[in-house]
């Protein structure tokens, strides 16, 4: 499973990027989590606040950290 | 699969917020206790607050036992007054614009401004840009979004000032120690401000400012996950924005306290006159130039501000020197700068700052 995590690097960006990671460890599940802190990739994603979840080149949601049980749902 | 509505991101810093828990649509008993309640614990905050001035009279002078008119008992009295009644202030008022930006998201601000003309449409820019959840870090992505969405540059540009600079934090701060005048004085020149300036960069005709890329860029369909939000719902978001906002700001809130309570006692209190005073015409545009590369957050400046005036500077002056730390900051001028041509850049500080500084010559002239 693909899950990009975008963001410039503020400190809910990275709040975001740990709670995807904590789910993903919690679940178990196979997943490449990378981050996105380029600009021009996230308005090809339609992506125009942040931070974004992208899981599966889906937007799952934009302009807030997501919490652990929402990825968690998205990803199992 | 639920659809989230995308929440905001208030911050003077980092932008995080999460959504309240999604609950089923509440049957009306619950509504009318909720509003029971929200009645009551209103009325409860009011008599609360009520008690606090005499409160710090009896904890200084009777339980404490300094004397009246003490420096010590001056400093103490205003601690305990001011500490507990702008952090109750500071919390009724996050949690009702976390309730109300519970209405407002980006997207929702994007489309609407989409399709307004210049001068109307940099007046809705700055109103929304109170209420719009927004953060500077998103500013970039926002931006981005707005001149995609066709919103006019200049209109763009009031969004982005009113943005950061009209901020709930400050507003309630400068109610809350220097009354509601000085608050409506900041609220009425920065909506101005914010409306004039990106009027005036929409006459510019700047467009070919922007970056190359940006105007190639060709972008996805924005996403937009929409929810229904019930009353509940609202509710866990402004208590959201409470733990947010004010677990973060209040070690702020209570150190400016501090410090404002030590000037407040030990001071003289012509101490800033002859420098910020009403008489050195040449403070107002110091005041600027200091203030632009300097970033602090609202809540740490207001008790700065509060001590300054109380020590005889004068409100241009020091209103100014608000602005231009929360209006300009180094830090947002270099995310900005990945889609702006330096020369945008300075016309945007130029702008804005001629804005302010006429601000501070206005007030220190009528008042």
């Amino acid at each position: 499973m693909e899950i990009k995590v975008c963001g410039p690097g503020c400190a809910s960006c990275e709040k975001a990027q740990k709670t995807v990671e904590a789910a993903v460890a919690a679940k178990g599940v196979q997943a490449i989590v990378s981050k996105v802190t380029d600009f021009q990739e996230m308005a090809k994603l339609g992506i125009f606040s942040t931070p974004a979840v992208v899981i599966e080149g889906k937007v799952k949601c934009v302009g807030r950290a997501p919490k652990q049980g929402e990825v968690e749902e998205w990803i199992s | 699969m639920k659809a989230i509505q995308p929440v905001g991101t208030d911050c003077e810093c980092d932008c995080q917020k999460t959504t309240a828990e999604q609950s089923p649509a509440i049957p009306n008993s619950n509504m009318s206790k909720t509003i029971v309640t929200g009645l009551l614990g209103l009325a409860l905050w009011y008599v609360v607050y009520k008690q606090l001035e005499p409160f710090s009279y009896f904890f200084a002078y009777s339980l404490v036992g300094l004397d009246r008119g003490s420096h010590l008992g001056g400093a103490i009295q205003f601690f305990v007054y001011d500490t507990p009644k702008v952090m109750m202030l500071l919390t009724l008022i996050v949690f009702v614009i976390g309730m109300i930006r519970s209405f407002f998201t980006q997207e929702r601000t994007r489309k609407y401004l989409a399709g307004k003309r210049e001068t109307a449409g940099n007046v809705m820019a700055a109103l929304l840009g109170i209420v719009t959840p927004f953060c500077s870090c998103s500013a970039v992505p926002l931006f981005i979004g707005f001149v995609q969405a066709g919103v006019p540059l200049g209109v763009t540009f009031s969004f982005l000032i009113a943005a950061p600079m009209i901020n709930e934090i400050a507003v309630v701060l400068l109610y809350g120690l220097l009354g509601w005048k000085v608050a409506a004085i900041y609220l009425g020149t920065g909506l101005m401000i914010a409306i004039i300036s990106g009027w005036v960069i929409g006459r510019f005709k700047l467009e070919h400012w922007i970056e190359d890329w940006v105007q190639a860029l060709r972008v996805g369909e924005a996403v937009v996950i929409e929810e229904k939000l019930s009353w509940a719902d609202r509710v866990g978001h402004g208590r959201e924005a409470v733990r947010d906002i004010v677990g973060k700001v209040w070690i702020y809130v209570i150190a400016g306290i501090g410090v404002g309570a030590a000037i407040h006692g030990y001071v003289p209190e012509t101490f800033m006159a002859s420098i910020m005073g009403k008489d050195a015409w040449w403070s107002v545009p110091a005041a600027v130039v200091v203030g632009i590369p300097m970033y602090s957050n609202a809540a740490g400046i207001v008790p700065v501000v509060e001590a300054l005036l109380g020590k005889g500077a004068a409100l241009g002056t020091v209103l100014a020197f608000m602005m231009s730390v929360i209006a300009l900051s180094l830090p947002e001028m270099v995310i900005i700068r990945k889609v702006l041509k330096p020369k945008l850049i300075a016309v945007f500080i130029g702008v804005v700052g001629s804005g302010i500084l006429f601000t501070g010559f206005l007030f220190n002239l009528i008042i």
